[in-house]
């Protein structure tokens, strides 16, 4: 048996590739529901009425693909270019706590229509710090920057840690270590009223077309996606490897410091060290259930938020541990790892 | 100074050393055999949690310490496996699919540890290894008890490593691994078989690693709770980088790490608080990113890491 | 001819639609020399393939000493005396030269490597056929001739009694050739058979007793070396007359490039050394030699993607130190890359990305790719250059070589560049493909392009260039005109040898 390159692929079958992906998936984890002794077909109800079935679910679960949505186009676009960013966890963490301290001892005071934009750019920033140093150690010393990228989440969420038990920490939480809340004034404008439901949802899925936008139609795209597909190649036709990746690496850590900056400023108002349940990790898997396309990571963020919201209903009641929706999203990227593989190949005999 | 004497000088620290270094030494053993056949094997870190779980949880349930190693090695081997399926046999790029073993396993672990043991106030343990004297050698001044009363797995880890030493460098299957690692079109104008070869490498290397989760569970602490791994796993694949892909540099590496690692403890306690805590516990990712920085271009990399082989595809 | 110590009877093999090997049978004998003689594509490796096991025959065997080898198994083959000399080594660069050959030599279970005995007899074999080797250098440290030695070395020391070697004269000097046939002679001599795969007619002429001929897959003709002539093989090769274009007179125009002590350092190693050249506007300068010997910096250098360490470079005149890749585009140097597939060509993006991608700014406004001029342009050299098998939309990858080689030419000559930076062009090309680069080349020239050919095929070089400069480790030679030279001349200058010549016939 082996495997030879598909000559065309049909365009039918690169839409159906993550469909296909996410019902093995389900499929796969329906089998340890079932071993677990539970109902399948009743668990998946309940994870699907756990994620729409109320008002307050819904907007739950819009509230939580939002976060998701940044973190999968910042892996989406790192990835395109080869700039393997797994750090997207520890830049979520820097982009929070930047914002929370901007805001509490700096911007404090000042309106929304300027504040808000102002700790935008200020998360955004705190996340691409963090990803050029390990894009730097690639460059100058060719790091791998992979388990530079992980190594520096550890190192980011402990940071964290110390400034909400040191200097930042919220002198009002009972001796709790979280920080200092953000100015009233920062607090992201709702969707709906009585939901968590803020505008970050808006804001991401701009950007996700934003960035289609910028990947399909401008020089910057088209050099990006050069860098990424041969790098060689794109050197001989004149790109500039460095400053493409180092474009590549602000966006990205960029978009990875806002998911934490809106996280803080439309939900939670405070840093604690369990800000994210592994937005950053998630990210990867939703940038690669959509096949790296920016659109895509609009619904496959939306599949991913179903999943732990919906997760989390059905565990209440059937007495299934939620780390079945963290079990069922790390399949579906595996899922779609050979999926997309197939795409790409068939069998021969 | 006289602090930092006190510290060097007492038998308590190079104990820990040797008990901090065991997970490291069989994790970067383990991912340094996987990447010396030609695959990196980023599931390291799940496949840590998953041994260190289901060894837990097998000894937990009635097996003995012994069987519950091998219980986790088992497991790590399934997981590699998978690996194997994923990047050699379908070619996908090792990253991505290192990362979604991780994914998977360390919640799947979770998984499987929630679903059978009920949330209690108090984590329920199992009764660890104890140290076993080494006669004779244990009753030296200092070195006997600082070296040579350790628990069983710490024995065998250095074991393994000199034992991996020997193979990879001195016998025809060692060969065959490096020549996987370095040109499989070669080992294959050679009849070798490379993605056979790989595919061993990748499954004993993940045993590997899961039986250095299982010490975390069995030896080093009695009990499992989530995130317990703490990143070990990305710093064996840093250290594996540090040791140029030389098993006998790997255990140095692993030890001078776990030195650096029990020295800060101490000096956690020395300073007793001057300093806040979370400085120390970032020193080991650091000190990873550093080694990785020094070690990086002068390392002798397998060549065709992180190429996958097809047949007949050069 | 002795008693037949290989034979291969009705052998076919198909990869989708295309019929690689076509019902081939061959034969050879104790102690003979076969010449494996075709095109790229006809069929040669994939043939070899099948005999050493790396792929299964549709149909047909193989019998070695007649016993039927079982298909699809290398270490059958190996065990049969059948050892392979690859075109690209199959080597480790990492390990020592006795780690090399060695492996797979023993049970993977024994619980030590027997270097001893090993090392001596790889001692031995070397000794006995003449290939000296240190068996403790790492691989990596060795010349390509050196590792060739290697690669046959490892051959032998697995008792192969029948040596396939894969177009083994590519990296090599003339001399070395030379060399590397006399030893093959003697193997042959000494009871070994040897087949060898080439597309190079002197050579095989010069070492075969017998030519067999591939063509489209189909075994075409057989002849003895003796009863045949090179002009017969090429047609049998070809399959038709085809005529490459040779230059025609012309007179130069002025100097429009220019090197002037140009030293390159890579890595605190000087790869170009003070090299000089001049270009003039309406000529080809070729620049011959084995490869590796700094010909990939050079066409580096002049496309914009390496860096002087010393030294100038005068581009119409005026100095322009370091010349950057859209400065090279932008003052119409047009680039031909050396590897078309890693340089020339970003396989999964579209033909029209392919053709703009190192032109973005004429087909981009305001950081916009102007997709539909993009696509245009693309289409135009397509009709132009009569590339077929795409469409402007479609994947590059899905290029023949040769299709793809003319979009690469397209892209630069339709818009008449000044200069024409050339890095092997017809490298791995049919014939047909080949007479086409050539052909566009030498209209460039009529038009008054200055074309620098870097090649390491002398017939390419003595029916294109003008002028001829010799590359040899990092060094250029003087350059000497076309009409003063012949092969054993080029032969010398490739081997470093101008010095004493003399450089009387410098131009």
């Amino acid at each position: 048996m082996r495997f030879e390159r598909r000559e065309h692929r049909p365009a039918a079958l690169v839409i159906a590739t993550p469909i296909l992906a996410v019902v093995a998936a389900l499929a796969v984890a329906g089998l340890l529901i079932a071993l677990a002794g539970a109902p399948v077909l009743t668990a998946y109800w309940k994870i699907l009425t756990g994620a729409f079935g109320s008002r307050l679910s819904t907007t739950e679960t819009l509230t939580r693909a939002a976060p998701l949505m940044l973190t999968g186009l910042a892996a989406a676009i790192a990835f395109r270019a080869r700039l393997w960013n797994i750090g997207a966890e520890g830049q979520f963490y820097l982009g929070a706590i930047a914002v929370a301290a901007t805001s509490s001892h700096v911007l404090a005071g000042l309106p929304s229509a300027v504040q808000i934009p102002l700790l935008f750019v200020v998360g955004a920033a705190a996340g691409m710090v963090l990803l050029l140093v390990p894009l730097w150690l690639r460059l100058r010393f060719s790091v791998d920057e992979v388990v530079t990228t992980l190594l520096l989440n550890f190192v980011a969420i402990l940071f964290v840690s110390m400034l909400i038990d040191g200097v930042l920490k919220d002198p009002t939480a009972f001796g709790w270590p979280q920080s200092v809340g953000i100015d009233s004034a920062a607090k992201l404008p709702k969707l709906l009223a009585r939901s968590r439901l803020h505008i970050g949802l808006i804001i991401a899925i701009g950007l996700a077309f934003a960035i289609h936008f910028v990947q399909s139609r401008t020089v910057f795209g088209l050099q990006s996606r050069a860098a990424g597909l041969n790098p060689t190649g794109a050197v001989f036709a004149g790109v500039p490897l460095a400053r493409t990746l180092v474009i590549v690496a602000m966006m990205s850590g960029g978009l990875a410091g806002l998911a934490g900056a809106i996280e803080v400023m439309g939900v939670k108002g405070y840093v604690t060290t369990d800000l994210s349940p592994g937005y950053g990790y998630s990210g990867i898997v939703v940038a690669m259930l959509a096949n790296l396309n920016p659109l895509g990571v609009v619904l496959a963020a939306l599949f991913t938020a179903i999943m732990f919201v919906g997760a989390d209903g059905m565990s209440r009641s059937l007495g299934i541990p939620t780390y079945i929706a963290d079990v069922t999203v790390a399949l579906s990227l595996i899922s779609m790892l050979i999926a997309v593989f197939f795409t790409q190949y068939r069998i021969r005999r | 100074m006289n602090a930092l004497v006190d510290i060097l000088a007492s038998a308590g620290l190079w104990a820990a050393v040797l008990r901090i270094a065991t997970p490291l030494i069989l994790g970067t053993l383990g991912a340094l055999l996987c990447e010396r056949s030609g695959v990196l094997n980023l599931g390291i870190e799940g496949i840590m949690t998953f041994g260190a779980m289901i060894g837990w949880l097998a000894v937990y349930n009635g097996a003995d310490l012994w069987t519950g190693l091998l219980v986790a090695a088992l497991a790590g081997g399934v997981f590699g496996f998978l690996h194997a399926v994923l990047t050699v046999t379908l070619g996908l790029s090792q990253h991505v699919s290192g990362l979604g073993v991780t994914l998977f396993a360390s919640s799947f672990s979770y998984y499987v540890f929630r679903l059978m043991v009920p949330v209690a106030g108090t984590p329920p343990t199992v009764e660890p290894f104890q140290p076993i004297a080494i006669p004779g050698l244990s009753d030296l001044p200092f070195f006997g008890p600082a070296f040579f009363n350790q628990t069983p797995p710490t024995y065998l880890a250095i074991l393994i490593a000199i034992l991996m030493a020997y193979i990879i460098l001195r016998t025809p299957l060692g060969l065959a691994i490096r020549m996987a690692g370095e040109n499989p079109h070669a080992a294959e104008a050679q009849g070798i078989n490379p993605m056979a070869v790989r595919y061993g490498a990748v499954i004993a290397g993940s045993a590997l690693m899961a039986v250095g989760g299982a010490f975390l569970t069995l030896s080093a602490f009695n009990s499992f709770f989530p995130t317990m791994v703490q990143g070990r796993g990305w710093i064996c694949i840093a250290l594996v980088v540090f040791a140029s892909w030389r098993p006998e540099r790997a255990l140095l590496g692993a030890l001078l790490f776990a030195f650096f690692d029990g020295f800060q403890l101490r000096l956690q306690t020395a300073l007793n608080g001057a300093v806040p805590y979370q400085i120390f516990l970032m020193i080991p990712y650091v000190l990873s990113i550093a080694a990785l920085a020094v070690m990086a271009r002068r390392a002798r990399v397998p060549q065709a890491l992180m190429q996958p082989y097809r047949r007949g595809e050069r | 001819m002795s008693e037949a110590v290989l034979e291969i009877s009705g052998v076919s093999k198909r990869f989708g639609t295309n019929l690689a090997n076509d019902n081939i049978s061959l034969s050879l004998g104790k102690g003979e020399i076969v010449a494996l003689l075709g095109e790229n594509g006809a069929g040669k490796t994939t043939l070899m393939s099948i005999l050493f096991g790396h792929y299964m025959p549709d149909s047909g065997h193989v019998r070695v000493m007649g016993q039927d080898l079982p298909p699809g198994k290398p270490r059958a083959a190996i065990r049969a005396g059948i050892g392979m000399v690859h075109q690209h080594f199959s080597l480790a660069p990492n390990l020592t030269v006795l780690e090399n050959v060695m492996t797979g030599t023993e049970s993977l279970w024994s619980v030590a490597s027997n270097t001893g005995p090993g090392r001596a007899k790889l001692m031995a074999i070397s000794e006995r056929f003449g290939l000296k080797v240190n068996p403790d250098a790492r691989l990596g440290d060795l010349s390509v001739g050196e590792q060739q030695r290697v690669e046959i070395l490892k051959a032998l020391y697995n008792d192969a009694r029948i040596l396939v070697l894969d177009e083994p004269t590519a990296v090599l000097t003339n001399i070395e050739a030379e060399k590397l046939f006399s030893t093959l002679k003697d193997m042959a001599r000494q009871g070994l058979s040897l087949i060898f795969i080439s597309h190079k007619l002197d050579e095989v002429m010069a070492t075969a007793d017998r030519v067999v001929v591939l063509r489209g897959g189909k075994l075409v003709a057989e002849r003895k070396a003796a009863e045949t002539s090179k002009a017969e093989l090429a047609e049998l090769m070809v399959g038709r007359a085809v005529k490459r274009p040779v230059r025609e007179a012309s007179t130069p125009g002025e100097t429009v490039l220019e090197a002037v002590g140009v030293t390159v350092r890579v890595d605190d190693v000087d790869r170009l050394k003070a090299i000089d050249f001049h270009l003039r506007a309406g000529e080809v300068l070729g620049i011959i030699g084995v490869s590796g010997n700094g010909q990939t910096l050079l066409a580096q250098l002049l496309s914009g993607t390496a860096k002087r360490t010393s030294g100038d470079l005068v581009l119409f005149g005026h100095g322009v130190g370091d010349l950057s890749v859209a400065d090279a585009v932008h003052a119409g140097i047009g680039r031909i890359p050396e590897d078309r597939n890693k340089e020339g060509a970003i396989g999964e993006m579209a033909i029209w990305e392919n053709a703009v991608l190192e032109r973005l700014s004429g087909y981009s406004r305001h950081g916009l790719v102007d997709r539909k001029s993009a696509i245009d342009f693309a289409g135009r050299i397509i009709s132009a250059f009569d590339v077929r098998g795409g469409s402007p939309t479609s994947r590059i990858r899905l290029l023949s070589g040769g299709n793809m080689q003319k979009l690469i030419l397209g892209r630069n000559l339709i818009e008449h560049p000044r200069i024409l930076v050339a890095a092997q062009p017809a490298r791995g090309l049919d014939e047909g493909a080949v007479a086409a680069v050539h052909e566009r080349i030498l209209e460039a020239r009529r038009a008054g392009c200055a074309v620098l050919l870097i090649s390491e095929d002398l017939e390419e070089v003595m029916a294109l260039a003008d002028r001829i400069q010799a590359i040899v480790g990092g060094r250029l030679s003087p350059p000497v005109k076309a009409e003063d030279v012949d092969t054993r001349r080029l032969g010398l200058m490739m081997a470093g040898e101008w010095e004493q010549e003399g450089v009387a016939h410098a131009v």
